[in-house]
């Protein structure tokens, strides 16, 4: 039989404070500070002379508006593309890539506006699946604070007369700085080149925010390809690789395709993590041991000792190391480690186990191209600035003012004048655009050409999916017109495709630009691997040699959503929970919770974290799993020229940060100390708590699993005067027979990393609003997916008999300092016997004869009666007109301005204030799917119709469609999961969800973990 | 404000002459259901008529539905089986030319005028040097819209003889035939109630001309006693009527129910646009072009039966023709401009369903097989186009409560008919009986 772990929902819940207890009864607040903005004393009271004038005034405007019908015009095309029909979507093939992620993705157009984002399954290294910052890019596109037009020194300025000024700058300029965030694209690479020629003295230099120069510099110069799903143990040093880390989609597919379990494949890999803060990778490792950054080196060390030996004795003395590094040993080809470090010398070591281990999941000779950032040769150039001894600087998309350690510097130069000529060619007047004499702002990427080869060998294209829609240009085109080229960059990259492309060429582009990917490398060749920078004895010495550092160490982590800033004034990332802390709009100061309970802090108290003389105010958050010793900060906060929605949130961590080892650490050594002010943190999660009843997620141990499929899963039973019985077998209500579907949803919680894109990619599909930093906080938020996180806790049942029930029940509310932690989707679960489609005293929330529970707003009246009545809490209601309240002017503008609303889905209602709103399995999308099947006059196929979830989902995990075709994967997987995995969330209460989910499989064989 | 007040009162009158009202109200309903009956031919669709086969000796039955749609969906602006439209005559094309000759002009005629093809340089000269357009269609396609040409043929002598009438009685076939009795059953009730009406009023003017009569003879004879003379003399006290409190109570209630009935009737209609006939930038004439000229409405409305929008057309769609004909009409030369400025037509729009509604036309057109009228109503007579249906819920929903699922050859509904007949053989399979009449089947 299953352990059965206690689970808590965030430490409020754990400590079951009054406060918790109280928002738990109450899902809606009791105080609505709807009246904010009256200000008057008596404000619950409406004046009866209030009352009456409303009244009036509303007949009134009611009598008028029915006297008048507004004339509505229809305006048809001038000329019809042939493509385009209005109502019909168009699919093009395109590329993501924001200097850290690389994304293949379908462009959904209606009547030739992008709307929303997919993943391209064509491609074979993401595969369909869509990070979140990519779903919600398309927002970026029609972002206002994007500057409009060329501008010098801020004003608005000619083209050409900015062409020929430029030009003539750059003559006499002498050391051009070219500087970016990494470039994955060739024919820009030759681009740069053939400037480079026109201008002599060019460099191009290359840096990224969340940096990988060590891994480059132990590798000789490029990142080894590593393929997750070759690997059957794989160790992990911080490299937050589901998250943050390199090309995190890919590593999610590869990774999650080695942990699919069934019954006829009861293997899984073994995940081990030692990190610093609470990764979304190390919440789905089967082993997370937290540890210190200093500790790290040693950690590394003495696996190193144990793989390949020959190195001084490690300090490090967790038994747990000892275990990865035997289980490595015993996997050989079939182990892996990698390590999230800037540090040159751990990565040369962790390159040296690899080699010795022979692991297949490396791959060196295929190298990836997503990071080529040189810390070193970044620094120099900004030395070299601050020095005056650079006669032009051209920033393409990079940020490095607000985004590099020594970004204040740089100001300082830049606003001396140490540089003559300053270009800026980011999508706006940003901390560093603003301080540069020339901008000439590039086209967002939907609007470009483009090409990219994320890994050698393997390219993608990008091509434009509207016209642009300001006075901008795209920078290739701009460095080829100030290098004197007047060929347009699509010409230039049609002609390096030439060398691409064998056979008739204008086919085979037809087909890389229809399918955005192809096979084949494009010149300028890629680097070859040079010798590492280090061999393993230097590497050891440098280890043994670091600076042990005093007091706190501070670990800066970057965010699923925000990442490194560059988006900061989309509202759709600044809204999406961290999938960990559920924290949205802003960073914060993570704690361990023995360090707050010491300092007698408490969450929301603001704390001033010093390094090196500079400091950051930032509020704590507690998080459990966080090294002892240790606090962790998001980078990518505190813009100041993003755009109203990024400017001020947080704080900027970035100058905290200093170079070691011609390399940026993101580890440094703090003190910290309390303000005596609070700030709370809008965080989504402890809002909606499911009721207390077991069992909501599930989990089992390999060894289960392997011992007996059909014992990994708890299933609740009835007391029936038959005996005990399935609650379904106990019914008030008479079943329905689905005739034609009957839509249903699996979630496999093995395969769920928790990412956030399926919430992101909800949020675009269905014009759900966003609420900003306040109604987070008033638990408002209108995400109709949620992530719910479950930390367990150390204690079970089974210690009933050993320590009696009262203690064991104690222990259960014990803190865990390093808890495991589940992830779950949920949304509305569609039950069969939906409880609130019995209290809608309206029927606007009724059920469909497919299987849906349908939400018709026109109807609904705003009781919440149903939300009230809901188990799942997955119910939202409209407290505000979201696209016309000015209070929401900032955060949701996208529904406020003609240029905003073109991202929203024209088949899908922007709800209004008063109406409850919730997941209706995208019912559009069922809509269409089988509209089309009917014209084809055929059943609609499997696979057809996905949920826009399903779709974005990097692994899977969550499969959509008919349970009425039985060979409809969805009923197959239930079938074959049936009395094994698959379970629904509070079975016993008979409501009969059509989501059903199975449970997770931990590869652990002992209990120490979960028991 | 002025209509909404003074819109209840005329009705009023009209309400409280009841008898009057009612023969109003029937000639109405029976002006408005001619038309709607009435000819269809105009809006064929793709899947129409199979019929049209039955005769015809040459070709499977198939390929000539298929060549009809082909026809109506590319040729028949400029082309008629047995007249010259702009276009020549093409029935008896098969013993003019031969079927390699015809599918490479089809698809490319300037290429075989180009190429001094010497028929194809005659037909060019013949026709005023006009070029007729390139058609994307596949060898099997236009081998079905010959057939299609084929089975007209047969035809002839039917299709002049509609040819010949004009406007409202072009399609009068089997159906319009059927609609039109009904319609003269109508009229004749009308008539016979006008009559009856005028009986009764010279009935009564008689009477009381009579009564009359009676009562000044009455009153010259002296022999007659003071109770009989009482009778005579009784004058009719109107005021008695009017102050008699049963009348007073009778007039009042009527007129508050009168009020009230006007007022729910007035408030239901509230936002309903039901015979709205806007002003239109380009004085277009559905009568001419879909009526007369007979155009297939997916001509223009190029996406009505692949997508939710129907598509009114771009300027480009009225070029095909018009860079030809009338090109001096004053109409035209609106469109020129529109080109010449790069100025989009802004058309008044006249169907407004509300943002919360979805509706598809390729969902009726395409799946359903509902002709354009159903809804839109005698379009090929409408010089100016109206709101002709409600188009509010109850109209959507009674439709979907009433008509039968076009479900004939559609292998998405094989097994659904199946289990409907099995469980309930007798009641026809609706919309609404597949879950037509669910909320989220157009709210989401």
């Amino acid at each position: 039989m299953q352990e059965s772990p206690k689970y808590w929902k965030g430490i409020e819940e754990l400590e079951n404070s009054p406060e918790f207890v109280k928002n738990a009864l109450t899902e809606f607040a009791d105080f609505l500070p709807v009246k904010e903005s009256h200000g008057t004393s008596d404000a619950t009271v409406a004046p009866r002379r209030d009352f009456l004038k409303l009244m009036g005034f509303g007949l009134a405007a009611a009598t008028l508006a029915s006297c008048e019908t507004p004339i509505k015009k229809a305006i048809p095309y001038l000329n019809k593309p042939e493509e385009v029909d209005p109502g019909i979507a168009n699919f093009y093939a395109s590329t993501f890539f924001n200097g850290q992620d690389y994304n293949s993705v379908l462009v959904k157009t209606r009547e030739g506006r992008p709307i929303k984002l997919e993943g391209n399954p064509e491609s074979p290294i993401t595969r369909g699946g869509l990070s979140a910052r990519a779903q919600a890019s398309v927002l970026s596109l029609y972002d206002g604070a994007r500057l409009q037009h060329f501008a010098k020194k801020g004003a608005k300025i000619d083209k050409d007369q900015l062409d020929q000024e430029v030009r003539n700058a750059l003559a006499g300029a002498g050391r051009v700085a070219i500087v970016s965030h990494t470039i994955i694209s060739p024919s820009t690479k030759k681009v740069i080149a053939e400037f480079a020629g026109r201008f002599a003295g060019t460099e191009h230099v290359m840096y990224d925010v969340n940096s990988a120069s060590g891994l480059l510099r132990a590798n000789g110069g490029v990142i080894p390809a590593y393929d997750f799903s070759k690997a059957d143990i794989i160790v992990s040093f911080g490299a937050d690789f589901l998250g943050t880390w390199l090309s995190p989609v890919e590593f999610a597919r590869q990774y999650v395709t080695n942990r699919k379990v069934s019954s006829e494949k009861r293997s899984m890999s073994r995940h081990y993590q030692f990190e610093t803060n609470m990764s979304l990778t190390g919440s789905n490792a089967d082993v997370r041991v937290p540890l210190k950054p200093s500790e790290l080196g040693e950690a590394v060390l003495a696996v190193y000792n144990s793989v390949v030996g020959g190195g001084s004795a490690s300090s490090y003395t967790d038994k747990r190391i000892q275990t990865a590094a035997a289980d490595l040993a015993k996997a050989g080809s079939r182990g892996l480690v990698v390590s999230g470090s800037n540090d040159p010398a751990i990565q040369t070591l962790v390159a040296a186990i690899n080699q010795k281990l022979a692991s297949a999941a490396v791959d060196v000779a295929n190298p990836s191209m997503i990071r080529q950032g040189d810390d070193a040769k970044m620094s120099n150039l900004l030395k070299a600035i601050s020095a005056g001894q650079v006669g032009a600087v051209i920033f393409y998309n990079a940020n490095p003012v607000f985004d590099h350690p020594m970004g204040a510097d740089l100001a300082a130069a830049l606003k001396a004048g140490k540089v003559r000529t300053t270009i800026s060619l980011n999508d706006r007047l940003d901390e560093t655009g603003e301080l540069c004499t020339y901008a000439a702002p590039d086209h967002h990427f939907l609007e470009s050409w483009n090409d990219y080869e994320p890994k050698r060998g393997y390219l993608s294209l990008a091509q434009p999916v509207i016209t642009p829609l300001f006075a901008t240009r795209q920078a290739q085109d701009s460095l080829l017109t100030w290098a004197g080229n007047p060929t347009t960059y699509y010409n230039y990259l049609r002609t390096q495709w030439k060398g691409v492309l064998g056979g008739d060429f204008n086919k085979a582009w037809d087909k890389a630009v229809h399918d955005g990917v192809a096979m084949g490398s494009a010149a300028p060749a890629a680097p070859a691997q040079t010798a590492a920078a280090l061999d393993a004895n230097a590497a050891i010495s440098a280890i043994k040699s670091a600076p042990k550092p005093s007091g706190i160490e501070l670990a800066v982590y970057e965010k699923i959503g925000v990442g490194n800033g560059a988006d900061a004034n989309n509202p759709w990332l600044q809204e999406l929970p961290d999938p960990v802390t559920k924290a949205t709009w802003g960073n914060y100061v993570t704690v361990p919770r023995a360090y707050a309970v010491a300092q007698k802090w408490e969450q929301g108290d603001v704390v001033k974290v010093t390094v090196n003389g500079k400091s950051v105010e930032l509020p704590i958050l507690i998080q459990p799993g966080q090294a002892a010793g240790t606090i962790g900060i998001a980078l990518g906060y505190g813009r100041t020229k993003a755009g109203k929605v990024g400017n001020d949130l947080g704080q900027n961590v970035l100058p905290l940060l200093t170079m070691r080892n011609d390399a940026i650490s993101y580890v440094a050594s703090a003190t910290l100390a309390a303000t005596g002010t609070q700030e709370p943190i809008a965080q989504t999660q402890t809002h909606h708590t499911i009721m207390d009843r077991k069992p909501v997620v599930q989990e089992a141990t390999l060894a289960q699993y392997i011992k007996d499929p059909k014992e990994v899963t708890e299933y609740e039973k009835i007391s029936t005067p038959d005996g005990l019985q399935k609650p379904n077998k106990v019914s008030l209500w008479q079943d329905y027979e689905y005739k034609n579907h009957h839509w249903g949803m699996a979630i496999d919680l093995n395969s769920c990393i928790g990412c956030g894109s399926c919430v992101v990619g909800c949020q675009a599909e269905n014009n759900v609003a966003v609420v900003g930093k306040q109604e987070v906080i008033n638990r408002r938020e209108m995400h109709w997916m949620r992530i719910d996180r479950y930390y367990s806790s150390d204690a079970h049942k089974s210690d009933f008999e050993t320590k009696g029930k009262l203690d064991t029940y104690a222990a259960m509310e014990d803190p865990s300092e390093n808890p495991s932690v589940i992830f779950q989707p949920m949304m509305c679960q569609h039950c069969n016997h939906a409880p609130c489609e019995t209290v809608c005293p309206v029927l606007a929330t009724t059920h469909s004869s497919e299987g849906l529970n349908q939400m018709t707003y026109n109807r609904c009246v705003g009781t919440r009666y149903c939300a009230n009545n809901c188990p799942y809490k997955v119910r939202r209601f409209n407290w505000f007109s979201y696209y016309t309240n000015e209070k929401f002017e900032t955060v949701n503008g996208h529904m406020f301005t003609d240029l905003g609303r073109m991202v929203l889905n024209p088949d899908v209602t922007v709800r209004a204030r008063g109406v409850m709103e919730k997941c209706s399995l995208c019912v559009q999308r069922i809509q269409l799917g089988k509209l089309e099947a009917k014209k084809q006059k055929r059943r609609p196929k499997d696979g057809e119709i996905v949920s826009a979830c399903a779709q974005s989902c990097p692994t899977q995990a969550i499969v959509f469609g008919d349970m009425r075709d039985p060979e409809s994967r969805i009923s197959q997987l239930l079938r074959r999961e049936d009395g094994e995995r698959a379970f629904h969330v509070l079975d016993a209460i008979n409501v009969q969800p059509n989501i059903t989910y199975l449970t997770k499989i931990r590869n652990t064989e002992t209990s120490e973990f979960n028991a | 404000m002025d209509s909404i007040r003074l819109r209840p009162l005329s009705r009023l009158f009209l309400a409280l002459s009841l008898f009057f009202a009612s023969v109003g109200s029937s000639f109405a309903q029976g002006t408005a259901t001619d038309p709607s009956k009435a000819g269809v031919a105009p809006g064929a669709t793709a899947a129409a008529a199979p019929a049209a086969a039955a005769g015809a000796p040459a070709g499977d039955a198939a390929a000539i539905a298929a060549g009809d749609a082909l026809f109506k969906g590319n040729c028949a602006q400029c082309h008629a089986v047995n007249d010259v439209v702009v276009g020549p005559a093409l029935g008896g094309i098969t013993k003019r030319r031969p079927m390699s000759w015809i599918i490479p002009w089809v698809k490319n005629s300037s290429k075989l005028v180009a190429s001094g093809d010497e028929y194809a340089v005659k037909l060019f000269n013949q026709y005023q040097k006009q070029q007729m357009p390139s058609f994307q269609l596949s060898d099997a396609e236009i081998t079905s819209i010959v057939a299609y040409i084929t089975s007209e043929e047969g035809k002839q002598g039917q299709k002049t003889d509609l040819n010949a009438k004009s406007g409202d009685q072009a399609a009068v076939d089997g159906t319009a035939a059927a609609a039109g009795d009904e319609a003269g059953s109508s009229k004749t009730m009308n008539v016979l109630l006008i009559v009856l009406v005028v009986v009764l009023i010279v009935l009564v003017v008689t009477l009381v001309i009579i009564a009359n009569i009676m009562k000044d003879v009455l009153r010259g004879r002296k022999d007659i006693d003071g109770r009989d003379l009482e009778v005579i003399d009784q004058r009719f006290d109107f005021a008695k009527i009017y102050k008699s409190t049963a009348v007073r109570g009778i007039v009042g209630t009527v007129f508050v129910l009168a009020v009230l009935y006007e007022t729910i009737q007035g408030a239901m209609g509230v936002g309903l646009q039901q015979g709205y006939q806007p002003t239109q930038p380009i004085a277009f004439s559905h009568k001419l072009h879909a009526g007369e000229n007979q155009i297939n409405c997916a001509y223009c409305h190029t996406s009505v039966y692949k997508s939710k929008s129907a598509n009114i057309p771009s300027p480009n769609i009225c070029m095909n023709c018009h860079s030809q004909i009338k090109t001096e009409s004053p109409e035209i030369k609106k469109i020129y401009r529109a080109i010449e400025r790069k100025q989009p037509i802004q058309w008044v729009r006249i169907h407004n369903l509300p943002d919360l509604a979805y509706f598809n036309h390729s969902q009726h057109t395409q799946v359903g097989g509902i002709e354009c009228q159903t809804c839109h109503g005698p379009i090929q007579n409408m010089d100016v186009v109206y709101q002709y249906s409600a188009l509010t819920m109850g109209w959507c929903i009674n439709c979907h409560r009433e008509t039968p699922l076009n479900t004939k050859g559609n292998g998405y509904y094989d097994n659904l008919v199946k289990l409907h007949d099995s469980e309930n053989g007798a009641v026809p399979f609706t919309v609404s009986s597949n879950g037509g009449t669910e909320c989220s089947k157009c709210h989401y």
